[in-house]
Formats: C-alpha cells, structure tokens, sequence
C-alpha cells in the first residue's frame, strides 16, 4: 500500500491529502455547528495572506539548505527585510519596497556566507549572532531611531504607514472584473448553497482566487520557480551538490564556495522578501517585533515539506490556517472546533500506526487524540493562545511521527573547506 | 611546555576576542561618525561611567544572568549540543518560580530554597523535551528548542501571566504576586561598602551572583575534573569511539540536556529574588541568546564565560547613560555586542587555522632537524 502511494507523483498526494483534510473540517463543522469560520472565504483569504511569509522563509532555508548551509539567521534577515521594505516602500512606493526588503535580505545572507562559508564558523552560531545583531532593539533599532524617527508617524520602533500592491480576482470563478464588466460568481455561488463538502471546498477555493494580492502571487510562483532552478537548471545541480557532497562537486570543478555564497544570498533576499512581505501586506507598517518568529517557523515548514518547494508550501498553507482562523474568530468557538479537528486526525495516525505495527506511534498519537477530544468535550470555546502555538506543536509532532522518514541534504550542516576531504 | 610556548599559546587564545572587541568598536565607531556622533564623546562617557561604583554594581547584576546563561549553553556545547532553547526554559522556570514563591510563605531560607528548586526542575522538564524527542525519536534539538521557544514565548507565557495576574496591587502589568521578604535573597551592599564608599542611587548588588559563582566552580569541576564530565566530553567529541569505551551516548545527551536546562532554569533569578520579586508581562527576555553569545565568546571555560558576561553587561548598563546625555542611540551597545559576537568566532576560526599551520611547519621543522635513520624518502 504503502508503495503505491509514494509512486503517485507529489501534487497528487497533496491534492488527496488536502481533500481529506477539507471533508474532515467539513465534517466537523458539519457535527459540531458551532462555527462557519472553518471552511469560509475569509478564512481561506487570512490563511493565504499569512502563508505568504512562511512560504517566503521557508523558501529561502531551501536555498541554503540545498546548498549545504543551515540558516536559522532566516529570522534576522526577515526582520531586515521588513526594516528595508518600510524604508523602500514609504520613499519611492510598495514595488521598491519589495526590491528594497530583497535587497536588505540579501545582505543579511551576505554575511551569514562570509562567515559560514569564507570562515567556516558553524552555520548555527552565525545564524544565532545574525538574530542578536538584528532582531528587536537591535541594529534594525538603530536604523529607525537614525532614520524612522526623522518621518512623520515615524517612532523608533515604527515607519510611518506604507501602501499595498494591487491585488486580482478571478474572473468566472470568483467573480473578478474583466474590463468593467463583472464576470459571475461561481464559487462564490457554490458557497452559498450549503451543500456539504462541495460548499466547503468552493468557499475555500474562492478565497484563494479573490483580492489576491499580486505580491501573493509573485510569492506563489516562486515555488514552481525554486523547483524549476533547483532541479532543472545546471545551476541548481551544482548548488545541489554543494548540500549534498562538496569534496565530489569539487573534484567535477564546481566552484563550491561560489555556489554556496549563491544559495545563502539567495536564501537571505527570500527571507527579505518575507519580511517586505508583512510590511506592505499584512501589517501596512513597520513595527519592531512584528516578524514574531515566522522566520523560525518558515524553517519548521523547511523541515515539514521535506526540503521540497511543494512541500514546504503546504507545510506554510497548514502552519498558516490556525492564524487564518483567529483573526476573525473573536469567540474562540473556530479555535475550540479546531481541536476536534486535531483530535480527528491524530485518531487516523493512531489506526495507521496500529496497521503498520508501530505501538509507540500508536501510543503517543493515541494520547494526544484524546487529550484533544477531552479538551474539545469539556470547554466551550478555546483560549486565544492556541492558534499562536499550533504551528510549533504541529511541527515537533511531525518531527515525532516522522523524523526518520525526513531526508535533509547530507553535506547540511557541515563546514566545507577546499582541498580537505 | 616552556615559558616561551605558554606566552604563546595565551597570546593566542586572547588574539582573537582582542581583535573582535577592538574590530567591533571600530566598527561602531564607524556607524556613530556616519550617524553624526562622536565616538570619542560617546565612548569616553560609557568609560567614564563604567568605572563609576554604581555602574560595576550595575554591570554585575546584569551579568549574573548572563553567566547562567552562558553555562546553560556551555554545558550543551560541551557535549555537542545545541541548546538554543535557554530562552524558552529560562523564562518558563522564571515564571513557576515566581509563582510558587509568591503563593507560599515559609521561613527565610526554606523560602528561596523553594523558589530555586522549582525554577530548576521546571527549567529542566523544560528542557528534557527536546532531550528526550532526540533520544528516543532522533528529533534535532536544534529544531525542538527552537520550537519550545515558541510554544513558551508566543502561547503559553503570555496567557498563564494573564490566568494568573495578581489584580490586587496597584501594578499596571498584570503579574505573578509579588513574593514576600522571606523569599528574597539579600543585597552584598553591607559586604562591598566594607573596601569602598557607600553605594547611592539605590543600586543593590544582588547576592544571586554568590549562586553564578557557585555554578561556575561547580560547572568547572563537574566538566574538567570528574569521570562523568570526561565522558561526557568524550561522547560530545566522538559519539561512536565514546560508546565503544563504554559511554552510552543517549543517556549523555539526555544527561546533558537536563543539566543545561537546570542551569538555565537559574537565569531568570536575578530578577525574581532580588528585584522585582515576580514575573510579569514586561519581564526581560532575550537573556537565553545572550547567553550563547557569551558561551561562545567563552569558549565554553568558566572564566572566558565570565569575562563575556561582564564586558556584555558593561555594554547594557552604558546603554542608558549614552541616553540620558543624548551623545548617541543606546542601541549603538546592541551592535557592538552583535558584531563583537560575530567577529569573535570569526577570529576564532582564523587563529585555529593560523595554529593548524603553524604546528604543521614546527613538525616539519622538528622533522627536517632530526637526523632520519632510514634513507626513505630522504632522497634530495
């Protein structure tokens, strides 16, 4: 069974997940009825909008990583991209603010390279002094307080409020304008019918077809564009075998340090990016301490997704959904129906580990299914809290379930110098 | 091993933090003329001030926790780990101790024992998560602690603040109660005033240092001087070679987790035992990074990990007379302590390289003078 399954080709498997995992929530919502908010158009919308960053980051730890160099620095580069995409886009508009946070990424990758890679100092000890130099009252701190301070709305911790790119809807589908004629509705019509399942489904495509924001999709193509230069371009093969076996890439004439250089640079402006990113979308405003650890959990969407673009696009979509649903969850009651959820698919990892004769598995997954079910049966309503630290629990539960399965780049990690083997 | 050598081996082992400290005050100098300050003004008040007796106090206190927090991070690198989740544990170890000891009232000194024991026991439960996700499942600390940080700063932490905020003081900031005299551990002022003048501006210097102290001795010990830390720097070195002399290096790596929890568990007392009593929303945060920051400019040996914590302490309390006289940002001191960190292991790695060299041509050298016995390769 098992093989079939891995033969399917990726986005297969994550198409039937997904599908799954909508008729769960459905169900869910179906039985429970305490909330619409699992399956909505704006759910969908807030997760898409929150996934942006994650993606971004983790995308960035994938060049790195690739390239053999572990990036927790990703963190402190975001915060410079938000610090730059603020100055950009308050000075000469949002799309220099994307270049902007790019660029101030990309100097954050900068050094974690001269470092890690021309010095050879371990790879966490430069991304955690990268963090300390740039995170909250840092040199970003120092940066506002020397220019923000000077602006109007300007303090030392904040820029003065940014503008957004444009954003797209859809025609046909989601009832976008072509021209000045309003195409119809349709998914917006599915939804409304409150047909079980294919509603459900309609309402969460169509938040991922309206307002779009067109940073959103530059974001979402870059994950074809990451697969597409990673595993098809000569370029991605040498930057491949700098993560993988450098003393090999060497003796074959690649350039290893260039092509490292390359990927933690490139990990650094996507990391900016992300950064840029919360500024002109999400936030409107530069404001110290607004990355909250998304840089750490794009790393964790890294490790979830398996080093894989499409992966690691799922992985921020799911770390994403508890954050899409809070946001317009003021009673705690999409939260609390979140918990079953949780309870639901623990339950399928407790058969399937049953099936496959893991009882440890079976054990732990068995555990925290019913902790769930309990918390789920005796509360009414959960505390805003949960949707904050989902993201971690859902990756160090992954990490339990299925740290043997995951396959990080060999050579990650490892400080390389020519000419040693 | 001659005098000569050793004047060498130590000139090398200060080369590097010398040079990173000089390179980040450069470089800080650099920015300040950029910004339109004067560096001399600048740095000629945090020296005047530095040496002024309140200040000392000052930079003691704040490199108390420091130091805990270096030997937290320095216990897990020494077995080849990364704790990068003393934050996490210091602040979930802070926040139980605060509230146990401000919900019992014992006598004097049973009180601190409690206080302490908890926020060691919590720091270490806290901790021995990741340890036991890496033992029994392979999960890499690095990642665990790093989302253990994350469940306990952006979930947990705030919300048990708020569940259990002592609303009865006038505190703007909700806040654990406040823990009563007993449960306070008393001030070195009477001791120090013994050599020096009296002590003004309020400043206490906190006898949490007498416990820094202790940990540090006992760290030293524990790593250098017994069985137990020999292996556990053996298995840290070489996992495999470690087991086959019969080290299991799970149980280390659980071992090892535990105790740097323990000690990270200790960060955070400065702040509940000897100056605002409780944990409350606005307690201070970031000491966990800082104390890898000071571990590795230690490099891992107590009194490297000392003079980091002081000379990092030294920068914030200079953070706030570079404020008040307005001759900079205060937050030039958190650049130089990022760049002095940066640069640090930077000149690390170069004069372990340059030393590579260097023993490799004296081996040559010691090679090419003594007189071979076999003519194999020996042919010129």
């Amino acid at each position: 069974m098992m093989e079939r399954w891995n033969a399917w080709p990726s986005w297969a498997r994550w198409m039937s997940i997904t599908a799954v995992g909508v008729f769960i929530l459905a169900t869910v919502q179906l039985v429970g009825s305490d909330t619409e908010q699992l399956t909505s158009v704006t759910t969908a919308q807030a997760m898409l909008r929150w996934c942006v960053p994650i993606l971004l980051a983790g995308l960035g730890g994938l060049f790195a990583e690739r390239a053999g160099v572990v990036n927790i620095g990703l963190e402190g580069m975001m915060i410079l991209g938000t610090w730059f995409g603020a100055y950009g886009a308050f000075n000469f508009g949002p799309w220099w603010g994307i270049a902007f946070g790019l660029f101030g990424g990309a100097l954050g990758g900068l050094i974690h390279a001269i470092a890690t890679v021309s010095f050879g100092v371990d790879h966490i000890v430069s991304g955690v002094a990268i963090n300390i130099l740039f995170g909250p009252g840092g040199a970003t701190r120092y940066l506002s307080d020397q220019i923000f301070s000077t602006y109007e709305g300007g303090a030392i911790t904040q820029s003065p409020r940014v503008d957004r790119v444009g954003s797209f809807t859809m025609p046909f589908l989601a009832g976008g304008n072509i021209g000045s004629w309003e195409s119809p509705d349709l998914l917006g019509w599915l939804d409304d019918q409150g047909w079980f399942y294919i509603s459900d489904i309609a309402g969460l495509t169509k938040g991922l077809m309206a307002q779009i924001s067109l940073f959103t999709l530059l974001a979402l193509a870059l994950v074809p564009i990451s697969g597409w230069v990673l595993w098809r371009t000569r370029f991605g093969l040498r930057l491949r075998i700098a993560g993988e076996d450098p003393v090999a890439g060497e003796t074959l004439g690649v350039n290893i340090y260039r092509h490292k250089y390359a990927g933690v640079i490139i990990s650094g402006a996507l990391a900016g990016l992300a950064g840029a990113f919360i500024v002109i979308e999400l936030t409107g405003i530069y404001r110290e301490g607004q990355t909250n650890g998304r840089g750490f959990i794009g790393l964790a969407a890294l490790i979830f997704g398996n080093y894989r673009p499409g992966g690691i696009l799922a992985g921020s979509l799911l770390f994403a959904y508890p954050d899409g649903i809070s946001l317009r969850d003021l009673d705690g009651s999409a939260t609390h129906a979140l918990l079953a959820v949780i309870a639901v698919v623990l339950t399928g990892v407790f058969i399937f580990s049953l099936v496959r004769q893991k009882r440890t598995d079976a054990a732990i997954a068995l555990a925290f299914a019913l902790g769930a079910a309990i918390w789920y049966g005796v509360t009414d309503e959960a505390p805003t809290w949960l949707p904050n630290i989902m993201p971690f629990v859902f990756v160090l539960l992954v990490l339990v379930f299925n740290s043997q399965r995951l396959r990080m780049p060999k050579a990650s990690g490892m400080v390389y110098r020519k000419g040693e083997t | 091993m001659n005098l000569a050598t050793l004047g060498r081996r130590v000139g090398l082992a200060l080369a590097a933090p010398a040079m990173a400290t000089a390179f980040a005050f450069s470089l800080a100098a650099l920015v300040l003329i950029v910004s339109g300050s004067d560096p001399l003004v600048a740095f000629g008040e945090m020296l005047e001030n530095g040496t002024r007796l309140e200040t000392m106090v000052d930079t003691l206190n704040r490199a108390t926790p420091l130091f805990l927090s270096g030997i937290a991070a320095a216990i897990g690198f020494r077995m080849n780990l990364f704790n990068i989740g003393v934050e996490g544990q210091y602040l979930m170890a802070a926040f139980f101790a605060a509230a146990a000891g401000g919900a019992v009232d014992l006598p004097p000194v049973l009180h601190v024992g409690l206080i302490l024991v908890v926020a060691v026991t919590v720091g270490a439960t806290y901790s021995g998560i990741a340890g036991v996700l890496k033992v029994t499942r392979g999960v890499n600390e690095v990642i665990s602690t790093i989302m253990l940080n994350g469940i306990a700063v952006a979930g947990l932490l705030p919300f048990l603040v708020r569940a259990l905020a002592d609303d009865s003081g006038s505190a703007n900031v909700p806040g654990t109660t406040e823990i009563s005299e007993s449960g306070r551990m008393p001030s070195l002022n009477g001791v120090v005033e013994i050599f020096t003048r009296e002590i003004g501006k309020g400043r206490e210097l906190s006898s949490v240092l007498l416990i820094a102290a202790a940990v540090g001795v006992l760290y030293h010990v524990f790593i250098s001087r017994t069985r137990f830390g020999f292996d556990l720097r053996a298995s840290g070195i070489n996992p495999f070679a470690a087991r086959v002399g019969g080290v299991p290096p799970q149980r280390m790596v659980l071992i090892a987790m535990l105790l740097s929890g323990a000690a990270a568990g200790l960060v955070g007392m400065f702040e509940v035992l000897s100056d605002k009593f409780k944990y409350d929303q606005s307690f201070v945060q970031g000491l966990g990074f800082g104390g890898i920051a000071v571990a590795l400019l230690g490099r891992n040996h107590p009194i490297g990990i000392a003079i980091g914590a002081v000379l990092f302490g030294f920068l914030d309390a200079s953070s706030g007379v570079l404020q008040v006289s307005g001759s900079a940002s205060r937050e030039i001191v958190v650049i130089i302590q990022g760049v002095i960190l940066l640069a640090a292991v930077v000149a690390y790695e170069v004069v372990s390289r340059f030393r590579e060299r260097e023993e490799a041509r004296m081996a040559a050298l010691a090679l090419q003078a003594t007189p071979t016995t076999s003519n194999a390769g020996g042919a010129a």
